[in-house]
């Protein structure tokens, strides 16, 4: 049987290459994906910790999380898509209309 | 004693507010399909607000939980459920004017503050982690739109994907943490955690102090602390003036509450947490303060000073304990009244064409609105935290619970960081009454009803509670958990 850790570690380290990809990637797409890898990671960690403590909680957290991650892809995207038709452009690097 | 936890009984009474409230915003999202119609929707959102105020005031003094024990109904989340409804409504009132002069006047706009009003009662109401994350996502998702609701502006576009980005990503520092919460304690409910703490911290300490850590960056980003503050200045200064005027003060208590509700009913047996939010306490304030002094924009000087004020009030979370949890709920009333009163007359300046609320363009303000000049200087001294405002009272009853608690130093280094943050808002105040007018002479400013009635409450609310701070004391004294 594999041991917990080993999800854990892989959660961790798919929660590391996302915050990574949010804070180095200047493309808005790409910065997004991250964040859905971020969040997935979180999930896996729940259904790590369900399956070993025999708990049905966390399966059932992930269905919520899934759903926010959806509402959240919906509104993110909406706004790329507004973004990109005023810019035609999705680099980080040129909204610096004000300054960091 | 009831087991609330195992109890599924569904008592729909525990969140009548927020049952008005989603009402409201679906009637308004359905008025969308006719013009006619659609213009009723601030008084819908007007009409909507007060009922759930009505709601919440008949809540006070409820102590009861249910939902499996997930929404827990006590003062204290009662007192923030009225701060929500009371910011969203004095927001609304600001908000009609102007986003009919920038042509931005959508009624989705009302629904949107109605359903993100939603998610912060919940957060201040649940006792268990993933409903305080689900209420977290129901505020933050409508306030991404909010941000970018003037889609053809470009500031408001990279407003939006900012705020967007970072809250996204702190979002998913949230939800790690409360796996790994989980993992530990194999109960997301605070209840639970909390009667079990010094055996899960036993046992399994590594993931317990793992997940809070995550949630403390998680919340950092939210309430805007330093060293995860840097996305605040650029999100406040792009956005609709209305909207950042509910930003600033809003989503920051509705985080409070959670925080308040998880590190001081939860977690109070974390010593460590002590030491963690001094130092993110410090920075906060100074690093806002500091980075403040230097700002030409009065939307960016006031964004760096929310962030100072947010440093302030983790001075709470740092005391713990009951008196310092009713000294920040008095200093988020207050906050809430000034901060809200000053957005209301940049509001009302910007509704001129070609105002970017820059320093200079307030300058001889005085000599043409004598009043609102007036207004404008006691919100300042009340940010300050002057007397007679309600403002020296906030700071006073918070730093007054911090050296009870034998917190001296903090207090010291809080009380210089008041005196630097004068210089900022003073700056104002001379800009207005001994500036000389610029060379482009502004034009005459009409004022509006629904912007005047936001200045003369908050005004009448910072002078009076100033005068009479009893009565808010009693109130935010009498909102503490309930350990059911």
């Amino acid at each position: 049987m594999v041991p917990i850790s080993a999800y854990l570690i892989l959660a961790a380290v798919l929660f590391g290459i996302g915050s990574v990809g949010v804070l180095v990637s200047r493309n808005m797409i790409i910065m997004f994906m991250s964040v859905e890898l971020m969040l997935n990671a979180a999930n896996m960690a729940l259904v790590a910790f369900s399956r070993a403590l025999n708990l049905m909680d966390g399966h059932v957290i992930v269905f919520l999380v899934l759903t926010i991650a959806a509402a959240e892809a919906a509104v993110g995207l909406a706004l790329i898509v507004a973004l990109f038709r005023n810019r035609e452009s999705v680099d980080i690097d040129r909204f610096n209309l004000m300054k960091w | 004693m009831v087991d609330y936890v195992s109890s599924l009984s569904i008592d729909f009474s525990l969140i009548y507010p927020e049952i008005t409230l989603l009402l409201g915003a679906s009637l308004i999202l359905l008025s969308v399909f006719s013009r006619q119609l659609g213009a009723l929707a601030p008084g819908i959102g007007v009409v909507t607000l007060v009922l759930a105020l009505g709601f919440t005031a008949a809540q006070w003094g409820d102590q009861k939980a249910g939902f499996a024990g997930m929404v827990t109904c006590d003062d204290f989340g009662t007192m923030f459920k009225g701060i929500f409804t009371v910011a969203s409504f004095l927001t609304l009132l600001i908000a009609h004017r102007y986003m009919k002069v920038r042509g931005i006047d959508k009624p989705e706009f009302y629904a949107l503050i109605l359903v993100s009003t939603v998610g912060m009662m919940v957060m201040a109401n649940s006792t268990d982690l993933i409903v305080m994350f689900l209420g977290l996502e129901i505020m933050s998702i409508p306030l991404y739109v909010m941000a970018g609701f003037n889609r053809r502006s470009l500031e408001s576009n990279e407003s939006a994907i900012k705020y967007f980005i970072m809250g996204a990503f702190a979002s998913a520092f949230l939800l790690m943490g409360i796996a790994f919460i989980f993992g530990a304690a194999e109960t997301t409910n605070l209840r639970r955690i909390a009667a079990d703490f010094s055996y899960i911290a036993g046992h399994f300490g590594v993931y317990l102090y793992a997940g809070i850590a995550l949630i403390v960056v998680g919340f950092g980003f939210k309430v805007a602390a330093v060293p995860f503050h840097s996305w605040v200045p650029d999100v406040y200064q792009g956005a609709p003036t209305p909207v950042t005027a509910f930003f600033s003060v809003a989503p920051k208590a509705a985080g409070f509450a959670a925080m308040l509700r998880i590190f001081v009913y939860g977690m109070a047996g974390a010593d460590a947490l002590t030491e963690l939010f001094w130092i993110l306490a410090v920075l906060t304030m100074s690093v806002g303060n500091i980075l403040a002094l230097r700002q030409d924009n009065v939307k960016r000087m006031l964004a760096y000073s929310s962030i100072s004020h947010a440093g302030y009030i983790i001075i709470a979370l740092v005391v713990g304990g009951s008196d310092a949890v009713s000294a920040a709920i008095f200093y988020l009333v207050a906050y809430t009244l000034f901060n809200l009163g000053a957005f209301a007359i940049v509001t009302h300046l910007e509704c001129r064409s070609g105002c970017k609320s820059d320093l200079p363009e307030l300058s001889g303000l005085a000599g043409t609105n004598p009043y609102l000049s007036v207004a404008l200087g006691l919100f300042m001294f009340a940010l300050a935290g002057f007397p007679p405002t309600v403002g020296f009272f906030a700071k006073f009853y918070l730093f007054a619970a911090a050296v009870k608690a034998g917190f001296v130093s903090l207090v010291v280094i809080a009380v210089l960081n008041s005196f630097v943050s004068v210089y900022y808002y003073l700056r104002v105040v001379k800009a207005c009454f001994f500036d000389s007018p610029s060379a482009k002479p502004l034009t005459p400013i009409r004022m509006v009803p629904s912007i005047l009635i936001v200045v003369i409450v908050t005004a009448v609310g910072t002078l009076g509670l100033g005068f009479f701070p009893q009565r808010l004391l009693e109130l935010s004294q009498a909102a503490i958990f309930a350990f059911l």
